[in-house]
């Protein structure tokens, strides 16, 4: 018997995982692990922004001789209109930053992807009252939206998590409907049910592997928009609270001061810039990856 | 092996329009016997794939009883019917579009087994995968190959893997060789053929290539806008086709020989709209033999000798 598997087994192309085949693509892609070396850098130094930088010494004890100085040995990325360090600001704003672009983001993309590919999927009257619901939150500008929630809730970061989320929930409803929407009357839909599935299975082994490629790059580019979001709600005071850094904060804040200060709106910026950068080059390589015909 | 495997009785299906009712499948009533094959045929837009997705109630039907094994699963619930399609299968027409591009052959295939728990074990499954692989005629080492990697003969050979995977009784074969080229479609029809001999399966072979269901075919229904209107044994057709529609049909299969002249019965006119038909008879427009009566009235199938019933009542006996 054991002869016989073994026979069998010949000759087969190697047996790899999907998730391992997966990694193995992303890796192979250039622009792909350039992001994720970035965003590697970036979560690890706000993992330890603690070790680096001391908190109530250096980011929020104000030192008002040295402020908006530029970079130097002492400051590399020079200090603010306080006189705090930027550097340290920075990485300690990234937690928060980080924190909120990606939780808001994974938090809008299964409500919105759930909803979404109920609406898709089962069409009719539940697809237009979820729809209609969802066209009712577009229609309130999401800043807006986010505004009237951390008012309500109370500005904590998770409330800011909460906010932000909900109000990008519409956008990747609208996507996921639409892809799920052109996939759901192919033939190997029909062929799914043809052999009993259900309806579940039908959703998650048939249509939302194949809604994937649309759903990722909006996902990246949706983390920039939430770190944006964050920072105008903390612009008008409420996200995260002063003298708490937070990126977006960070930039607006430096505005004032661009002209005799470069450095102090600059760096932030540089950073946001980076991290939606490095998001979607990652995104990139991950969507080509998840795409079995782009193999090799 | 003479019993009824399926019977279907007045199915319907109707489908709605910006401007009325189309009846897609209007009254159809057949059986086929287990181990047997039937073969239908008619132009494109007849309903014969409607009729095929209707019996293994992909579609709902308007209205109809479809017994399987005695069974009437035309009212069986959802969750009943899932549990259903273990005896009953399809094979698609486009190798392409019907199965899922992120999916491995061995994951296709093996699909419908884990869906019904048919295999214990991973190592049992891993196994019934590669025996089925291997009957239909796949080679090991496209185990964990995808889709897109193969031409449209092993696809075709997938999606017949798969409808064998949880042995059924009874397989709807939706124009399984038009998507192929000719000699991959001899190909596969022997190895339906031959999967058929040994496994006892009965088939419903939807096809527009009249040729094709000669080959395969015990019984042939022919079918025209929604209605049967010929189903004679295979033979029996070919030898003594009735219905003027048969005729035409018939007397279009190209005949390789070029002494022997054939005469084309050529129709004219356009096939009336399946929206909203009139009563009468709906091949009546074209047809060179029609009346006024034919115009009138419904035709229905009638018995004009053992086995081949026509619905056309200026070819059956009893109004000549």
């Amino acid at each position: 018997m054991q002869g016989i598997t073994s026979e069998l087994h010949t000759g087969r192309a190697k047996k790899r995982s999907l998730w391992l085949d997966i990694g193995i693509r992303v890796i192979k892609n250039k622009a792909a692990m350039v992001g994720f070396v970035i965003l590697a850098v970036l979560i690890l130094l706000a993992l330890f922004a603690d070790v680096i930088a001391d908190y109530d010494t250096v980011v929020i004890q104000q030192d008002l001789a040295n402020m908006n100085q530029g970079p130097s040995l002492e400051h590399i990325l020079g200090t603010d209109e306080f006189g705090r360090d930027i550097f340290a600001r920075i990485i300690h704003g990234g937690r928060i930053s980080l924190a909120v672009g990606l939780v808001s983001v994974c938090f809008s993309l299964v409500v919105g992807g759930i909803l979404g590919a109920l609406a898709g999927y089962y069409g009719g009257r539940f697809d237009n009252i979820i729809m209609r619901c969802m066209d009712i939150f577009l229609a309130i500008p999401s800043i807006l939206l986010a505004m009237a929630i951390v008012t309500a809730l109370g500005s904590s970061l998770l409330n800011l998590m909460i906010a932000v989320g909900i109000s990008n929930i519409p956008s990747y409803a609208r996507i996921v409907r639409a892809s799920v929407l052109t996939i759901k009357d192919q033939e190997f839909i029909e062929a799914a049910r043809a052999i009993g599935g259900n309806d579940f299975r039908i959703i998650m082994r048939h249509i939302l592997p194949n809604t994937l490629a649309p759903v990722i790059v909006q996902a990246t580019l949706g983390v920039a928009g939430a770190i944006l979001s964050t920072a105008s709600l903390s612009f008008i005071g409420l996200g995260i609270q002063p003298p708490a850094p937070e990126w977006g904060a960070m930039l607006s804040n430096g505005r004032t001061y661009l002209r005799s200060a470069w450095h102090v709106a600059t760096f932030p910026g540089i950073f946001i810039m980076v991290t939606i950068l490095s998001l979607n080059l990652l995104g990139d390589g991950l969507r080509d990856a998840l795409d079995p015909k782009l193999k090799q | 092996m003479s019993e009824k495997l399926l019977e279907v009785n007045g199915l319907k299906k109707y489908f709605k329009v910006k401007n009325g009712l189309l009846h897609a499948v209007d009254d159809v009533s057949f059986s086929i016997k287990a181990g047997e094959t039937l073969g239908v045929v008619g132009e494109s837009g007849c309903g014969k794939s409607t009729t095929g997705r209707l019996v293994l109630r992909l579609l709902e039907p308007t209205s109809g009883k479809i017994y399987f094994d005695g069974q009437d699963i035309s009212v069986f619930s959802k969750a009943q019917m899932q549990d259903m399609r273990r005896q009953m299968q399809i094979i698609f027409q486009d190798p392409y579009a019907s199965i899922n591009p992120r999916m491995t052959v061995s994951e296709i295939i093996a699909e419908p087994l884990r869906i019904h728990k048919l295999t214990k074990s991973k190592e049992e499954l891993d196994q019934r995968v590669s025996q089925l692989m291997d009957t239909v005629g796949l080679a090991e080492r496209l185990y964990n190959a995808y889709p897109h990697e193969l031409d449209g003969g092993r696809r075709q050979r997938i999606g017949i893997a798969r409808a064998l995977s949880v042995n059924p009784k009874f397989i709807v074969c939706d124009e399984p060789v038009s998507a192929l080229d000719v000699s991959i479609q001899a190909q596969i029809l022997n190895l339906m053929q031959d999967l058929q001999e040994e496994l006892g399966l009965t088939y419903m072979f939807i096809t527009h290539d009249l040729s094709v269901v000669k080959h395969i075919s015990d019984n042939i229904a022919v079918m025209y806008l929604g209605q049967m209107v010929e189903l004679a044994p295979s033979k029996e057709l070919f030898a003594n086709p009735i219905h003027p529609y048969t005729q035409a049909l018939l007397s279009a299969i190209p005949v390789p020989s070029l002494k022997k002249r054939r005469e084309r019965l050529l129709l004219s006119g356009e096939i009336t709209s399946p929206v909203n038909p009139k009563p009468g008879c709906r091949f009546a427009n074209r047809c060179p033999y029609a009346q006024e009566s034919c115009h009138c009235q419904d035709n229905t199938l009638t018995e004009v000798s053992p086995g081949h019933f026509v619905a056309c009542k200026l070819k059956a006996p009893e109004f000549q």
